[in-house]
């Protein structure tokens, strides 16, 4: 691929990972977002944040099986949308919820063990995004910023508990996100195991 | 032999044409994979459409002082909820988890020849049909609050008349002491029994006294129509000071029992939803606070009441009890 082509690719990452968002706002401004408008875009942008999440780590496993080594370029912006949109989830469950009251929300979060994961899950992607440049992994070095980066693992795994955690009895779905998961850092296991006979 | 064919200068596609054309097909991609995506997220969240066009229900009281109503608790003088989010937001695990849903996958949900059998410690156990067990009593309008476990609320003008007068009808026996519930078992009409979220046939109990109270609701109606598939047709139970899922939909069997009945939730998760599903606001479920709740229709949240806001009328019912161990 040619860095042309490359930028474009990039181009078109972004625009549909902001496809959700525009139709969450325009439902919203169009009041057609349900009879519980703040619990469906709470829902929806946890959705997409663990979503964005599975994708971002379905980069390197497809990568080195299929030997398609130009999609590498799309993990850092897969990996920032689920940043972006488990940050939404914060906010909009922080102001529309918890009428922006911290005490309200940390009171909140003491006490409910599913919020102390999510946050747990939020707060590790916090540097990772940080270290997203260019610049930051030359700082870091290589070596360094790849096992930093290893925290999406916990963040993944702390957002498909959080999920799971809160549903009432229907699990089928927090457990196809544990399914994807379990794959997907199963396969990491392997390859780990591999590498070191 | 001819020679291999040579471009001429000419036949080169003027750069400017070339990128020309590049920028309009990615522009293109660009955008019709946009919508795509678009036609995707809107696949899986639609917006809610279809109207509610039961039958009007005929000779409906509507008690004209509501002043002296109120202290019965049966018209709260409160904004009702609009009735598009009453039958577009619904827990009926029969059809659907999903509560958007449960509207689309109830809509062809058959009732005619519906039955309900009253059985049990009674003298006069009977199988009513439908239409014979809601001539018992002329159907009132009565507007309850509605407070789900979940943290959401409503206010809905149901119609119906008091359990009791269908208790009284077939003569409890002494040793009646308390009602046991079930709904409708039947995957191929109830496609949400495909699957064992829950032990189906959803199941229900009140104690005798809770069942007698004039509150509680026997509805088979709201917004003065009969009720909708999605929120529990033909024939379901309103008990406004518990939780929702107390209010047992598509009832075909009533049944008058010396103990405690099993109920559905409480099996479900037995730390987490008691027998009596009180609201109570001082009693949080052990994942999420009751203390507020999200009125539907109203932004920023509310105080929860305790026995949400019928505290006068029922309090008495569990006078010594220890309502943190009876949750």
């Amino acid at each position: 691929m040619k860095e042309n082509d490359v930028r474009f690719a990039r181009f078109l990452l972004v625009v549909n990972g902001l496809v959700p968002l525009t139709v969450l706002g325009w439902d919203a401004w169009h009041h057609q977002l349900g009879a519980n408008p703040v619990n469906f875009a709470i829902l929806t942008t946890g959705m997409l944040a663990l979503i964005f999440l599975m994708l971002t780590m379905l980069v390197t496993p497809l990568r080195k099986i299929s030997g398609w080594n130009w999609i590498i370029f799309s993990r850092r912006t897969l990996g920032l949308f689920a940043f972006f949109y488990a940050s939404l989830h914060f906010l909009i469950f922080f102001s529309f919820d918890r009428s922006f009251s911290l005490s309200g929300t940390l009171s909140e979060m003491v006490k409910r063990k599913y919020l102390m994961v999510g946050i747990t899950g939020l707060l590790v992607m916090v540097p990772l995004a940080i270290t997203s440049t260019n610049g930051m992994i030359k700082r870091l070095g290589g070596k360094r910023w790849r096992a930093l980066h290893r925290l999406a693992y916990v963040a993944a795994v702390a957002g498909v508990l959080h999920y799971y955690m809160q549903v009432k009895a229907d699990v089928r779905q927090p457990l196809v996100f544990a399914a994807v998961l379990a794959i997907l850092l199963g396969y990491r296991m392997v390859v780990a195991a591999k590498a070191k006979d | 032999m001819k020679e291999p064919n040579k471009i001429s200068a000419g036949d080169i596609t003027d750069p400017a044409v070339y990128f020309n054309r590049r920028t309009f097909i990615r522009t293109g991609i660009a955008a019709a994979s946009a919508v795509a995506t678009g036609l995707v997220y809107r696949r899986l969240n639609p917006v809610a459409t279809g109207t509610v066009d039961t039958p009007l229900i005929q000779g409906l009281v509507t008690p004209a002082a509501v002043a002296a109503a109120d202290a019965t608790g049966f018209r709260v003088a409160e904004t009702e909820t609009s009735l598009r989010d009453i039958t577009h937001y619904n827990n009926f695990y029969e059809f659907s988890t999903d509560k958007e849903g449960v509207a689309s996958a109830a809509a062809r949900f058959e009732t005619n020849g519906w039955q309900v059998s009253v059985e049990g410690l009674v003298s006069k156990p009977r199988v009513f049909d439908l239409d014979d067990l809601l001539k018992i009593s002329p159907p009132e309008e009565r507007i309850y609050r509605m407070r789900c476990v979940e943290g959401w609320s409503m206010v809905v003008p149901w119609a119906g008349f008091s359990l009791s007068k269908l208790l009284d009808r077939v003569e409890p026996l002494g040793d009646a002491k308390f009602v046991a519930f079930e709904t409708l078992l039947d995957p191929r009409r109830m496609p949400g029994q495909r699957s064992d979220v829950l032990k189906w046939p959803y199941v229900e109990g009140l104690r005798m006294d809770e069942a007698m109270h004039p509150l509680t609701l026997l509805a088979s109606g709201l917004y003065g129509r009969a009720l909708p598939p999605q929120d529990g047709a033909p024939l379901r139970l309103v008990i406004p000071w518990k939780y929702g899922f107390k209010g047992i939909k598509s009832i075909v069997k009533i049944k008058l029992e010396a103990t405690q009945p099993r109920t559905t939730w409480s099996e479900c998760a037995p730390n987490e939803y008691g027998f009596y599903a009180n609201v109570n606001p001082q009693v949080d479920h052990p994942r999420w606070s009751q203390a507020t709740e999200q009125r539907i229709g109203e932004s920023g949240r509310r105080p929860t009441l305790m026995f949400n806001g019928y505290a006068a009328q029922v309090a008495s019912l569990y006078n010594g009890m220890d309502l943190r161990a009876n949750f």
